[in-house]
C-alpha cells in the first residue's frame, strides 16, 4: 500500500491528466498564452532594462576599454617605464593584441581662415588621441566606427579622424556647456592647438559610436602625436589590452598587479573602469525590473486563481461526487495543483523557447537603438530559471486557495448543487 | 449491519427551522435488499444520506458494524464511504473528462489497487453490467441507462459492505430501468447488501423489505415474500 499523501499524490496526478486531456483546447491554449505573456513579462522587461546598460557596457569594451586598460595614474602625466610594460605584456600568453594610446587635452578650431575678428571662435574642447591605426583597430574595431570617409594608415600625416559629437551637425542637444565644431565635414581642415602647440590637419573620416570617449575624441597617427606633444620617451597614456578567448581578465590584472605595474600605472578591467554611475543604474534598472517582474507574477497569480476557481465552482457537482464515493479532498487539490504547473510549465517552456530561440539573438544581432546604448536583451539562464520557478511557485499557491476553497464545502450541498 | 438511533436532520433558513428528519430509528441487517419508499418531500432522500454519511445528522446515532459514525471526522468519513459503502446517484453521477473504465476504476485506485489490478477489477465490473465493450466510451457517449449501469459498476467494483442507490431508475425509460433493477437483483443475490430509495412501486417490489417514510418518519414497514 502507498503512504498517504503518496496515494493523493497519484490520484491528483490521476485526475488532473484527465482533465487536462479533456479541456477545450482553445480555453487550454488561451491560459498558455497568458502564461507565455506573463513568463516574457517576468524576464523580458528587467532583461530590456539591464540590456540598455549592459549595451553601453559592451559597447564599451569592444570599442574602447577592451578586456583590461592600463592608464595613467592620477597624478602623472603619462605611464612611466611604457617601453617595458609593453614589451612584458607582449610576453604574456594570455595577451592577443594591444594598442597604445596617447591622449592630450586639445583645442579645435575650424574656419579660423574666414572667421572675421568680430565673430566668434569655432571652436571645441576634444581629447586628441595618437594611435597606432592597425595595432587600435585589431584591439577595438575602430575601423568600424567610421561612418563616412576613411580609416587612418599608417603614413596618414596631418589628416585625423573625427568623432561625431565634436561636430555640431551630429550634436543631438543645443547646450552651452557641449561645445562642437560648426560647418565642418570631410576634408575640411581644423586646427588642433595641444599645449600652445598648433596643426593644421584635414578631417579623413567621422566615427559614430555609442562610447563617448570616442564621440568626443580626434584621432590621429601616434608618430605626428609624439612631435606634436614633444613626447619622444616611448611613454604612453593608455594600453588598452584584448585577450585570447577565455581567458579572464580579473586574472590578468592580477598578474600585472603582482609584477608592480600598479606603482607606475593603474590597471582596471572593463568592469572596473565602469563609471560608477553606470553600476548605479545597472543596480536601479534590475531593481526596477524585479519590481515590474513582481506586478507580473501577482497579475499571472490572479490569472490562475480565477482560472482554477472558475473551473472549480463549475466542477463543484464533481468535486462533491468525487468526495462522495470516497476520493479524498487532499487529492482533489493535488489535482488543481497539477494543473495549475501544467500551465504554468507549458507557459515557460515555450517563453524558454522563445526567449533564447528567438528574442535574445535576434536582439543581439538587431540591438534597440538608444541614444546612449545599442539595447541587447540580458537573460542568464541562471537568473531566468530561477523567475520559471517563481513563476511555478506562484501559481502553484494561485492554484491550490481555490481549489482547496471549494474542496471544503459541504460534500452533499456541492452534488446537490446548494449553496 | 446498519442501525440509526433517534436520527434526525433540521435545516434552517435563517429563523425558520425544518424538521425533515423526525426520530428515526431502523436496522438493515447483512444481505438485506431494502427498498425507500414515500412521497415527495418525506426525507427519503434525506434518510439515505444520513445513512451513507454524506450528511450529518442534527442529532442521533448511525452505528455501522459497531462503529459509532457520529464520532469520525470528515476525513475519516470519506474513507470510511470509500472503503465501506457503494454510491449510485439519480443522475449517474460521472465524471465527464474519465472514460467508463477510468471512473469505475478510480475508486479502486484511491484504496492504493495498483493500477493494473483497478483497470482488471474495473473491467470484470463493467463486464458483469454488459458494458466489457464500451470500456473507452466517455459518459456523454453513452445513453442514460449504459451510464447508469457504469455508476453501479463503479459502485460495486470494490466490494463495498453496502450499496446505496437514490432512485437509480428516475431518470431512465422502461427498458433500461428494468435493465438496472435486473442488475440490482443480481447484486443482491450474489449477497449484496442494497439499500434504494424509489417512488416505483413495480421497482420497490423487487426487495426484501420496504420501508415507507411520510413527514421525516418511517410510517410502516413491508416484507416482500
Amino acid at each position: 500500500m502507498l503512504p498517504k499523501l503518496a496515494l493523493n499524490i497519484r490520484i491528483g496526478w490521476y485526475l488532473a491528466l484527465r482533465q487536462v486531456r479533456q479541456a477545450s483546447g482553445w480555453t487550454t491554449g488561451l491560459i498558455i498564452f497568458v502564461m507565455v505573456l506573463t513568463f516574457l513579462n517576468l524576464v523580458v522587461v528587467s532583461g530590456i532594462l539591464v540590456g540598455l546598460i549592459q549595451g553601453a557596457v559592451d559597447a564599451a569594451r569592444t570599442e574602447y576599454t577592451s578586456d583590461v586598460i592600463v592608464s595613467t595614474l592620477n597624478d602623472k602625466k603619462y605611464i612611466e617605464n611604457s617601453p617595458n610594460l609593453i614589451a612584458l605584456l607582449k610576453t604574456l600568453p594570455e595577451v592577443e593584441h594591444i594598442t597604445a594610446r596617447y591622449q592630450e587635452g586639445a583645442t579645435l578650431e575650424a574656419n579660423y581662415k574666414t572667421r572675421k575678428d568680430t565673430d566668434k571662435p569655432n571652436t571645441a574642447a576634444a581629447q586628441i588621441v595618437g594611435i597606432n591605426p592597425t595595432d587600435e583597430n585589431t584591439v577595438t574595431g575602430l575601423a568600424h566606427s567610421i561612418t563616412e570617409g576613411d580609416y587612418l594608415a599608417l603614413g596618414d600625416y596631418d589628416q585625423v579622424i573625427i568623432g561625431q559629437y565634436l561636430l555640431k551637425q551630429y550634436v543631438p542637444v543645443d547646450s552651452p556647456g557641449f561645445s562642437a565644431l560648426d560647418n565642418v565635414s570631410l576634408g575640411t581642415k581644423i586646427r588642433i592647438s595641444v599645449g600652445g602647440v598648433k596643426r593644421e590637419v584635414i578631417v579623413k573620416g567621422i566615427l559614430k559610436s555609442k562610447v563617448d570617449e570616442i564621440t568626443r575624441s580626434v584621432y590621429m597617427i601616434d608618430s605626428q602625436f609624439r612631435s606634436l606633444i614633444g613626447r619622444n620617451d616611448g611613454n604612453v597614456d593608455q594600453i588598452a589590452i584584448k585577450l585570447v578567448g577565455g581567458a579572464d581578465p580579473l586574472s590578468l590584472r592580477e598578474t600585472l598587479l603582482r609584477s608592480g605595474v600598479d606603482r607606475y600605472a593603474k590597471v582596471q578591467t572593463y568592469a572596473d573602469a565602469q563609471p560608477q554611475f553606470l553600476k548605479d543604474i545597472i543596480d536601479t534598472f534590475n531593481l526596477l525590473g524585479s519590481v515590474f517582474s513582481s506586478v507580473g507574477l501577482i497579475v499571472s497569480s490572479i490569472t490562475i486563481f480565477i482560472v482554477i476557481f472558475i473551473n472549480a465552482i463549475t466542477r463543484r457537482k464533481f468535486i462533491g461526487i468525487l468526495k462522495g464515493i470516497g476520493i479524498h479532498g487532499h487529492a482533489i487539490e493535488i489535482s488543481y495543483i497539477f494543473q495549475s504547473i501544467f500551465y504554468a510549465v507549458c507557459g515557460s517552456v515555450i517563453g524558454l523557447v522563445l526567449l533564447y530561440g528567438f528574442l535574445v539573438p535576434f536582439i543581439g544581432q538587431h540591438p534597440i537603438d538608444f541614444p546612449f546604448s545599442d539595447g541587447i536583451l540580458v537573460a542568464p539562464l541562471d537568473g531566468t530559471l530561477f523567475r520559471v520557478g517563481l513563476l511555478i511557485l506562484a501559481t502553484l499557491v494561485a492554484g491550490y486557495i481555490p481549489a482547496r476553497m471549494i474542496v471544503r464545502k459541504n460534500t452533499l450541498d456541492s452534488i446537490l448543487g446548494r449553496n | 449491519m446498519i442501525q440509526t438511533t433517534n436520527l434526525e436532520r433540521v435545516f434552517k433558513a435563517g429563523d425558520v427551522e425544518t424538521r425533515v428528519l423526525k426520530g428515526i430509528t431502523f436496522k438493515a441487517s447483512s444481505g438485506e435488499f431494502i427498498a425507500i419508499m414515500g412521497r415527495s418531500g418525506a426525507g427519503k432522500s434525506t434518510f439515505l444520506y444520513q445513512l451513507s454519511l454524506l450528511d450529518e445528522p442534527t442529532s442521533g446515532e448511525i452505528v455501522f458494524d459497531g462503529v459509532n459514525t457520529h464520532l469520525m471526522s470528515a476525513e475519516e468519513k470519506t474513507h470510511f464511504r470509500l472503503a465501506q459503502f457503494g454510491f449510485v446517484f439519480q443522475d449517474y453521477a460521472l465524471l465527464p473528462e474519465m472514460t467508463a473504465l477510468e471512473n469505475v476504476a478510480l475508486p479502486l485506485l484511491m484504496q492504493g489497487v495498483p493500477r493494473a489490478v483497478a483497470y482488471q477489477k474495473a473491467q470484470d465490473a463493467l463486464t458483469k453490467v454488459r458494458l466489457g465493450e464500451r470500456l473507452d466510451n466517455l459518459p456523454s457517449q453513452l445513453s442514460g441507462g449504459e451510464q447508469q449501469r457504469v455508476s453501479i459498476a463503479r459502485a460495486v467494483a470494490h466490494q463495498p459492505k453496502l450499496l446505496f442507490a437514490d432512485e437509480p431508475t428516475a431518470n431512465l425509460d422502461n427498458e433500461s430501468s428494468r435493465t438496472i433493477m435486473g442488475i440490482f437483483q443480481d447484486l443482491h443475490r450474489a449477497g449484496q447488501t442494497i439499500i434504494m430509495v424509489t417512488h416505483e412501486d413495480e421497482y420497490a417490489r423487487l426487495a426484501q423489505k420496504i420501508i415507507h417514510m411520510d413527514d421525516g418518519k418511517i410510517v410502516s414497514v413491508t416484507v416482500n415474500k
